[in-house]
């Protein structure tokens, strides 16, 4: 059934920490190696070793580059500077599906393949069902959803649907394998309908924010913007080599000087 | 948006089948059996390969038929449920006509509603996508409509003539729906072209939350090689052309098929230069449905750095 539940009992979701994510896609990989062997069909890859390889993922992760429009992100002095002179700063943006509370994808979705869970609020593609017509990757604005060209159907993250629930793994395991990987603690998990879970606190103190919001899709998932740079202080620049000179007091301070003097 | 073939074949040719039946049913093309035989093969033949178009580029056609089960919420499985409907009542309605020789006027009516109804809903499945700004709008069906209705008029026309009978009405009918269709083409493209995702207030700062900062711009891909989202919404290809297969579906789509419809008019027959302004007003259809996609961005493109 592709309407969506008026109501889901938890709204299970990630927190993603666009100040700490480093971009080293380890998210990405340990995503694809988890629901290559998890559940549904395989994320499969075409012509992988070739010139021209191309694949599914559910999770990716692009690399903005922002220009500060006031300065309020940056300082003058970063290293980050671009060649027209303006600053810039790079921020690492994993994507993967968002979870929505409205979401286009299940709607719009002929067969019922598409749904969205009264339980957990996770959207998932019931995969026995998808006839691979490819509507809800047009209808969602973040480009969550891939058509598998091996298997013909649609993948989507699933939030490790067979992770969370997992009684057969250890219990610190039990959460999305991205954010299992995290090697920087980037990503968060948790349920965004209690107030006072981790998620919804970190949204609440960092502001979180919704991508898109104009889309009307009411995303589970939250993004935390970087924190903005300090600056360091401004003040004369230091005789560095006369740092790196050894002090010498007394006898020797003078014998020093003395020598200096004579060349 | 990526301009599938098999997507371009059943909008055409569905929208042009179903706006056949749709002018059959409001009583044009003569009334004997031969004529019936004729044209309700051709509406059938039209749909029928149109929808069978729709489902080549499924991953699982073998399961197209799940697809009527979702219409209370989804365009696509309206469009199913409702072209299934329609063909069924055509289906008795056509025997009734080629055997019987007997139209029913009721049923007719209602096969005009339904064919109409059924191409609204096409045209919902792309008008209704809030991703792509520029078939958002009710002149999205209103254009599907009106060039479904124009084309069918244009076929009854042309299957009269070739059979020796005069039809006028539906000369003149086609003359008119086709002017009528190009205009709110024109205003449909005029719209299109202002109507952009940053119109409607998209951007990649707002696609990436950090407008905040400052202005944002692809820095790296995700990866190295195009993938399925690229291929499929961010599609770019021949846009530079864009003007110029404009004009060529609006000559051919519109131009030579209203010239020979006139010629039609004046020369009280014409069966064979309607079959040529047929022919062109199919491939000036395909063009400007070509163009229905492949000029269309999505919001995905704001996060690959192309607009």
């Amino acid at each position: 059934m592709t309407s969506l539940p008026t109501h889901t009992e938890k709204a299970l979701g990630l927190v993603i920490d666009l100040d700490i994510c480093v971009g080293c896609h380890a998210c990405v990989v340990n995503c694809k190696e988890w629901n290559t062997g998890g559940y549904g069909a395989p994320l499969s890859d075409q012509n992988p070793y070739g010139a021209d390889p191309v694949g599914s993922w559910l999770n990716r992760i692009h690399t903005f580059e922002v220009e500060a429009s006031d300065g309020s992100g940056c300082s003058s002095s970063e290293a980050q500077i671009l060649a027209n002179g303006k600053d810039a700063r790079i921020v690492h943006f994993p994507k993967s599906c968002l979870h929505c509370e409205d979401a286009p994808c299940v709607t719009v979705c002929p067969t019922g393949a598409s749904y969205k869970r009264t339980e957990d609020g996770i959207v998932l593609v019931n995969e026995d069902w998808c006839i691979g017509c490819g509507l809800c990757a047009w209808s969602c604005p973040y480009g969550a959803r891939e058509m598998d060209a091996a298997e013909g159907v649609m993948k989507k993250c699933t939030l490790c649907v067979d992770r969370i629930y997992n009684e057969n793994i250890p219990e610190e395991d039990r959460e999305p394998a991205c954010v299992r990987t995290c090697p920087a603690n980037a990503r968060h998990f948790g349920d965004f309908s209690d107030p006072n879970s981790d998620v919804s606190v970190m949204v609440a103190e960092r502001g979180g924010m919704d991508l898109m919001p104009e889309q009307g899709t009411k995303p589970v998932n939250k993004y935390l913007p970087p924190r903005p740079k300090s600056r360091p202080v401004q003040s004369a620049p230091s005789d560095l080599a006369a740092l790196a000179e050894p002090e010498a007091k007394g006898f020797l301070g003078w014998l020093d000087s003395a020598l200096e003097k004579m060349g | 948006m990526h301009p599938a073939s098999s997507i371009i074949v059943f909008t055409t040719l569905s929208g042009m089948g179903f706006g056949l039946i749709a002018m059959l049913g409001l009583g044009a093309a003569p009334s004997d059996g031969t004529a019936g035989l004729v044209v309700c093969a051709l509406s059938f033949i039209l749909t029928g390969i149109g929808l069978a178009s729709s489902t080549f580029h499924l991953g699982h056609p073998e399961r197209a038929w799940r697809a009527l089960t979702q219409w209370r919420s989804s365009w696509l499985s309206r469009e199913g449920v409702l072209a299934v409907v329609t063909l069924g009542i055509f289906a008795i309605y056509a025997a009734l006509w080629v055997f019987a020789a007997d139209r029913v006027a009721v049923v007719g009516i209602l096969l005009t509603l339904l064919s109409l109804v059924t191409v609204y809903a096409t045209a919902m499945i792309y008008g209704s996508l809030k991703t792509v700004p520029r078939w958002r709008t009710g002149l999205t069906p209103l254009c599907y409509l009106l060039f479904a209705v124009a084309g069918g008029a244009l076929l009854a026309a042309t299957v009269s003539a070739l059979m020796g009978h005069g039809a006028e009405n539906t000369l003149y009918a086609a003359l008119v729906l086709m002017v009528i269709a190009w205009g709110a083409k024109f205003v449909w493209w005029n719209r299109s072209d202002r109507t952009t995702l940053a119109s409607i207030g998209s951007s990649p700062e707002t696609a990436t939350g950090l407008g905040d900062i400052g202005k944002v711009r692809l820095l790296e891909a995700p990866h190295s090689s195009p993938n399925y989202l690229m291929k499929e919404m961010v599609y770019r290809v021949g846009r530079k052309h864009a003007q110029k297969l404009r004009l060529m579906a609006v000559a051919l789509g519109g131009g030579i098929p209203v010239l020979a419809l006139l010629a039609a008019v004046v020369s009280a027959g014409g069966g064979f230069i309607l079959v040529i302004a047929v022919l062109s007003h199919l491939v000036g259809m395909m063009t400007e449905r070509w163009l229905f996609f492949a000029e269309a961005e999505h919001s995905v493109s704001l996060y690959y750095g192309h607009r």
